[in-house]
């Protein structure tokens, strides 16, 4: 298996090609080689899936962990060293052929969704640069590799959310985004010294081993506030995860973020690396299992939370990638949900094995909803729903492709969204009815605003365009035809076989109950949606009006974007950072830098007499000196 | 035989006043003089030194000797400033060349 | 009894000639009796029987020194032949560093307690033309070609030094 090399290396080097030559290599021929690469990448993460699942992991039964390359890169002390290398287990395979997939399919739509932009050789090197990261980040052998690509994802995603760096808005949600994000990462950093000073390892192998036994033997005895440390490291190793995947309070950054190019929000802000925090936690899942558990609770109510707020700002935003962004941040929401509620080994595993399967699967669905807005925001340039309106008749394939997506994320069978959506209700169900029930709403709240969005954009009214709306070149429509195929049938794979908590597998059935339910409340949401916004009426704006403040509430996102600001303009800035500023001007570089400035000058300003060229009077002192030297060493 | 703080004695007088000479001196001439007799002074040491207390070795003296050819070049080298500096500034007063200061 | 009244003049004559050569208004009297020193010294090395470096001492310094000197003097004597008084500060300074020099170092020589025999001059450590042949060309533990060596680099180099110093531009 030593070729996956290559899956990290051909980014890497097209990255750098790309980067190095610039603007010497014209669009089309950039577009050509990122692409070809990534279509080369996209080969091997699948051959390496088809290796790894069906030849490896049929002769024994269950799949064991490989690592096909390994070099040590830092060594600490005897036990402790960080390693770079790759690591194949069921999971990191399959984010491999999700990450590849998808940034292939985002290359193409790219080549025709950016033409004509300026710095098209730079938005292709970034591209290919935030692949290697997210691969190499799926692929880390120990949680300190798997630091330096996700530090290596954040800034990929600044560069890129900041793509067009003449507009004030895109450079201020680039800035928000990487600062959010590097705030969490902080709590990761902190989590994982933590977690390797009590271990003294980094390798995912060793900490999760026999269940996690190494961190829960020795962390044992070392408590702080009422938690363990095993409690503590891993709470902060989620807050890290939390950063990157928008858990709440930590998801302000990801709707802004899309003022990036579409494809970008597609491939970094819904497929891939806001999956990073799920997989983190996916990652690490024996260890909070076993050794904190109550992190895992608190994953699981911190996920249902954020899933049910996410769905309802998700509700009222009418600038369509918003929409889109926040019910991104919602179905991660439900991933993280799933993870927490998970049991461990065989079908207990469920939440284990669904939340990845709804990764899965939500890759494919999410990047084919957020390329199909992209079509629609290149036919009438503009974001806001208002301008929108009886599209489908003039973008037909879009609108299919959209509507399948909208069908697959509202949970409708046969479409891939339904079989994971229903796996995490059922792990749900069977673990804690409250999180059931939040969830149960979401799926709700997803179908209706999704439908709401639909709805919106290809029925309506029926506007006049000052362009006549046309369909996407086939550079466009290619991509989504490959994601609507992979939407449609994805839900079929037997995923629990491959991917389960003790990667032993076990069948999964559905729930014939709880996917009732489930369905029926997501059709329940598209008829609300049908009623409310099939043709344009008042009955929206009355319902908003009999709302009231909760609806106003929900338009400003309940006001988390102002906390924040709060918090951090008037309560960090005026009780921490002006002191600190004070302290640094006046006592570092006042007292310390400039001080001892001032002294030397003072000093040299006092000596400087005596330095008067006069070589008699020097060797008048020297003498002097050397005879009191003399007396001094004998007489004292 | 004469005891050896004799020699000493004379080479310590020599010395200071090779260095009274030094300090007190204008002309550059006298200054380097001065110098001299320092220098000589500390090689009447090496000499002393060596046959008093290491008779069955050479060190001092050829100490002295390389001494001596140092000497030499050092004042052919300071003589030869010394012209070139009356040559420019029609002076060899020590107190008068701060032309290179500043 | 001959070495005693030997010794004794040479003193005298270094001291004296020393401090006059340091005081001497005229550049000339003070490069004589600086060639005074510097033959007296001659005679001390004589008395030490360290007659190679008697010879030296009087080819080198009062042979190649002083002409050197003399000659300076003279084409510098235009009008600083007869230097000014000295400054009265510098002089009181001087005289007080070199007395406390004289009397400290005059004080550890004494009070310090030398451990030697006479030193007699016997055939094996007389110092033969042959041995500072040999030390000088030798490689061996205290054999000097390399000091030797280096030395000559720097009588060539001073000596080219001085050409280009003092040459007329």
């Amino acid at each position: 298996m030593a070729f996956t090399l290559f899956i990290l290396l051909i980014p890497l080097c097209v990255f750098l090609l790309l980067a190095l030559s610039g603007k010497r290599l014209s669009a089309g021929v950039t577009g050509v080689i990122g692409t070809l690469g990534m279509a080369v990448v996209a080969g091997l993460s699948c051959f390496s899936a088809y290796r790894y699942f069906f030849v490896i992991g049929q002769s024994g039964g269950n799949f064991p962990a490989l690592v096909p390359f390994s070099f040590e890169w830092l060594r600490f002390t005897d036990t402790l060293s960080i390693d770079l290398g790759i690591l194949l287990d069921p999971i990191s395979v399959m984010m491999l052929t999700v990450i590849s997939t998808v940034s292939l399919t985002v290359h193409l739509y790219s080549v025709g969704y950016m033409r004509g932009e300026q710095g098209f050789q730079r938005y292709c090197a970034f591209l290919s640069l935030f692949t290697f990261s997210m691969l190499g980040l799926v692929m880390a052998t120990n949680i300190f590799q798997m630091y330096v690509f996700w530090e290596l994802v954040g800034l990929s995603s600044y560069l890129l959310i900041g793509f067009y760096y003449t507009k004030p808005a895109a450079v201020a949600a680039s800035k928000k985004a990487f600062i959010v994000t590097r705030f969490a990462d902080l709590g990761f950093l902190i989590g994982i010294l933590l977690l390797s000073y009590c271990t003294g390892t980094f390798d995912f192998g060793e900490l999760t081993a026999n269940n996690g036994l190494l961190v829960i033997g020795s962390t044992t005895g070392m408590a702080f506030l009422g938690l363990s440390a095993a409690s503590w490291a891993l709470a902060l190793i989620f807050i890290g995860g939390a950063g990157k995947s928008a858990m709440f309070p930590l998801h302000v950054w990801l709707p802004d973020a899309m003022e990036g190019p579409t494809p970008v929000s597609a491939l970094i802000h819904a497929a891939t690396m806001v999956v990073a925090g799920v997989f983190l936690v996916a990652r690490m899942f024996p260890v909070y299992y076993f050794a904190a558990h109550d992190v895992l609770m608190l994953i699981g109510y911190v996920g249902a939370f954020t899933a049910l707020f996410a769905a309802v700002v998700a509700v009222t935003q009418t600038d369509i990638k918003r929409v889109l962004a926040y019910s991104t941040i919602s179905q991660i929401a439900y991933m993280m949900t799933a993870l927490g509620v998970s049991g461990f080994s065989g079908p207990d595993g469920l939440g284990y094995t669904s939340s990845m399967f709804h990764l899965f699967t939500h890759a494919f669905f999410k990047a084919l909803l957020f390329l199909g807005a992209g079509a629609v925001i290149r036919a009438v340039h503009s974001n806001e729903m208002s301008r929108m309106g009886g599209l489908r008749k003039h973008l037909p394939v879009t609108h299919v492709a959209f509507l399948v997506a909208c069908l697959a994320i509202a949970g409708i069978p046969p479409l891939s969204g339904f079989f994971s959506k229903d796996q995490i209700l059922d792990a749900a169900f069977h673990h804690d009815k409250v999180l059931f029930v939040a969830l149960w709403l979401v799926a709700g709240l997803t179908a209706f605003y999704m439908f709401r969005l639909y709805y919106n954009i290809f029925w309506g009214k029926e506007r006049t365009y000052e362009h006549k709306p046309r369909e996407a070149s086939w550079t466009m429509l290619v991509p989504l035809g490959i994601l609507v195929v992979l939407t449609a049938v994805t839900g079929f794979f037997p995923f629990s076989k491959f991917i389960s908590s003790d990667d032993m597998g076990y069948a999964a059935g559905i729930n014939r109950g709880v996917a009732a339910s489930g369905v029926a409340v997501a059709l329940i949401g598209i008829l609300a949606a049908r009623m409310l916004y099939r043709k344009e009426n008042d009955r929206p704006a009355q319902l908003a009006a009999r709302m009231g403040g909760f609806y106003r509430a929900a338009v400003e996102k309940f006001y988390i974007d102002e906390v924040w600001m709060f918090v951090t303009k008037k309560v960090i800035i005026n009780c921490v950072a002006r002191p600190l500023a004070w302290f640094d001007r006046h006592v570092i570089d006042g007292v310390l830098v400039d001080g001892t400035g001032r002294l030397t000058e003072k000093i040299a300003g006092s000596i400087k007499g005596m330095q008067s060229g006069q070589v008699q009077y020097y060797a008048l002192v020297f003498i002097a000196g050397a005879l009191a030297v003399a007396v001094w060493a004998i007489y004292i | 035989m004469i005891p050896m703080e004799y020699y000493l004695t004379v080479s310590t007088l020599m010395f200071f006043i090779g260095v009274f000479g030094f300090i007190s001196r204008k002309n550059l001439l006298a200054v380097l003089i001065s110098i001299e007799l320092i220098l000589n002074s500390v090689e009447i040491n090496f000499s002393i030194f060596n046959r008093y207390l290491y008779p069955d070795h050479m060190e001092g003296m050829f100490f002295s000797l390389f001494g001596i050819a140092i000497s030499a070049a050092e004042s052919a080298v300071a003589i030869a400033v010394i012209i070139n500096i009356y040559r420019t500034t029609q002076n060899i007063d020590v107190r008068q060349i701060n032309k290179m200061k500043n | 009894m001959g070495t005693q009244i030997a010794f004794y003049t040479l003193a005298a004559i270094i001291v004296v000639s020393s401090i006059l050569a340091v005081t001497a208004k005229k550049m000339m009297r003070a490069a004589t009796y600086l060639l005074f020193v510097l033959i007296a010294t001659a005679g001390l090395y004589l008395l030490l029987e360290y007659e190679f470096l008697f010879a030296v001492q009087l080819t080198v310094y009062a042979g190649g020194i002083l002409v050197l000197f003399i000659f300076a003097i003279l084409l510098t004597s235009a009008n600083s032949d007869r230097a000014e008084p000295g400054d009265r500060k510098k002089i009181v300074s001087g005289l007080v560093t070199a007395l406390a020099g004289v009397v400290i170092t005059t004080l550890v020589t004494v009070k310090h307690k030398f451990l030697y025999a006479p030193p007699v001059v016997t055939p094996e450590n007389e110092i033969t033309m042959e041995k500072i042949g040999h030390a000088l060309m030798g490689t061996g533990r205290f054999q000097y070609v390399f000091a030797f060596e280096i030395l000559s680099i720097l009588l060539l180099t001073c000596a080219i030094g001085g050409i280009l110093i003092a040459r007329k531009r």
